[in-house]
């Protein structure tokens, strides 16, 4: 069996004062080229799942390994960080710059590209989402649907192995998510969308999981899924 | 929208095309000579200097004569008190009230320094976008931490404003009428403190998404600003300017 891409053992995760764990014994697996739905009533953890992966939140108990590698100091996570992308629900905690072109240009320049080959990923992510032209557009002018694209490409632009969604189509319109669908089905790498929409979830994964308290169940959706290639 | 107009940020004048860190020292060192000089002589050659700066700036002269009425109307009131109370010789005497030639002297001085002031801003720093202000300062060696502050404040104050807006919205719905009673300011309490947690919430989940894209305390800048000729020179010429202003005021003999 190859390398899981990420491998959660024994995780259990209680946000401070809470009455309750999120997560207790939990343990989830996500394998090479895979694309996984999760899915789950609300506060159920599966924005919690995504941050202790990313090392946001730090779990009380349990190993977490991205890559092959076992991850629990912060300078684990800064390495994981280069590698995993992740797309916040809300765009507007994402886009801080004040031009999309240096927004987008913000994670490789921290990734220590020189500014001209940053500003070159930039433009080349942009132009593969469809974004041509958007450079010197102001960021929070920019519509939800749009905003949610350029956070996109902002991730994107890392040139991450593994992408993390985070609600992407939280009120979004249908032509938006559409483009969202085929950019999705036309990325090479794996991902994991948190969504609450089995429409998008068919198109875009397939399989699903459960968030429950010790583990993720896998469910019958997405099974028509996108086709190899 | 913006939340800030920056309705002088944007043009094609010589003064636009200078380079912000030439421009923003030669204003500070402006307003705060300005501000120590005593004299009518160096307060009026120090207006010149700012309309030249003016005109060369290019800007929208009905938009810079409403900005300079907002500033105006505070120094109406210096008028309405400071020649009045102000002691001296009196020159004009209505009842119980005693206009100084002191007092106007002085209120005549105020308003023209204040001016002066706020037109060499108009036209030295108010030509560029607060962004490249933030840049400028950055370049200029002022504390990171001062600049990420400004530059952050102007991307989220929309964000905020916008938040403000819509718990206000949902307050109307809702039936609320601001009246004098101790609901009302209950009510503007709870909106001053939600706004202030969702604010705090809001830079906390910035700064995640921050960390996520491989932040680690410094900002990388893609660097527009390049020095060039007309910048030296520019910046000579103020820094003449700015002697001659200092001769006039310490250097010539007082009348007194």
């Amino acid at each position: 069996m190859p390398e899981a891409l990420i491998e959660l053992r024994n995780i259990t995760f209680a946000y401070p004062g809470a009455a309750r764990p999120v997560f207790e014994g939990f343990n989830f697996r996500l394998e090479p080229g895979q694309h996984m739905g999760l899915i789950g009533p609300n506060g159920c953890g599966k924005t919690t799942l995504l941050h202790l992966i990313i090392g946001l939140l730090r779990p009380q108990a349990g190993t977490i390994s991205v890559f092959g590698r076992e991850v629990s100091r912060d300078k684990d996570f800064t390495a994981v960080r280069q590698e995993v992308g992740l797309l916040f629900q809300n765009a507007d905690d994402q886009l801080f710059c004040p031009t999309v072109l240096e927004d987008v240009a913000f994670g490789p320049l921290n990734q220590g590209k020189p500014p001209a080959e940053a500003v070159a990923i930039a433009r080349e992510t942009l132009a593969r989402l469809g974004l041509e032209g958007f450079d010197d557009r102001v960021t929070y002018k920019l519509s939800g649907g749009e905003k949610k694209l350029v956070s996109l490409a902002a991730v994107l632009a890392m040139q991450p192995r593994l992408l993390l969604l985070d609600e992407p189509t939280a009120g979004l319109d249908e032509d938006t998510k559409l483009r969202l669908i085929h950019i999705l089905q036309g990325l090479e790498i794996s991902y994991m969308i948190v969504s609450h929409e089995h429409d998008f979830l068919n198109h875009t994964v397939k399989e699903c999981c459960h968030v429950h308290l010790t583990c993720c169940r896998s469910t019958k959706e997405g099974k028509g899924g996108k086709s190899d290639g | 929208m913006s939340a800030i107009q920056e309705p002088f940020s944007e043009g094609t004048s010589l003064m636009h095309r200078l380079d912000p860190r030439v421009r923003l020292v030669a204003a500070a060192l402006f307003a705060v000579l300005t501000a120590a000089v005593q004299t009518y002589a160096a307060a009026l050659a120090a207006l010149a200097l700012a309309l030249v700066c003016l005109a060369l700036a290019r800007l929208p002269m009905r938009k810079v004569l409403a900005r300079l009425l907002v500033v105006n109307s505070f120094i109406i009131f210096l008028w309405l008190v400071l020649p009045f109370t102000y002691p001296g010789d009196v020159v004009w005497r209505w009842g119980p009230l005693a206009v100084t030639r002191e007092g106007l002297l002085i209120t005549g001085l105020i308003t023209v320094k204040s001016n002066a002031i706020i037109i060499g801003l108009i036209a030295l720093a108010a030509t560029m976008p607060v962004t490249t202000l933030g840049q400028a300062l950055q370049r200029l060696r002022l504390p990171e931490k001062l600049c990420h502050l400004l530059l952050f404040t102007y991307r989220y104050l929309y964000v905020i404003e916008q938040e403000y807006r819509r718990l206000v919205q949902a307050m109307k719905i809702r039936g609320f009428r601001p009246g004098t009673n101790l609901h009302t300011y209950r009510t503007y309490a709870n909106l001053a403190a939600m706004l202030l947690v969702r604010s705090y919430d809001r830079a906390d989940r910035v700064y995640q998404a921050m960390l996520c894209r491989g932040f680690h305390g410094t900002f990388y800048s893609l660097g527009t600003l390049s020095w060039q000729r007309r910048d030296g020179l520019f910046g000579v010429a103020a820094g003449l300017a700015l002697l001659m202003l200092g001769y006039v005021e310490w250097g010539l003999p007082r009348p007194r």
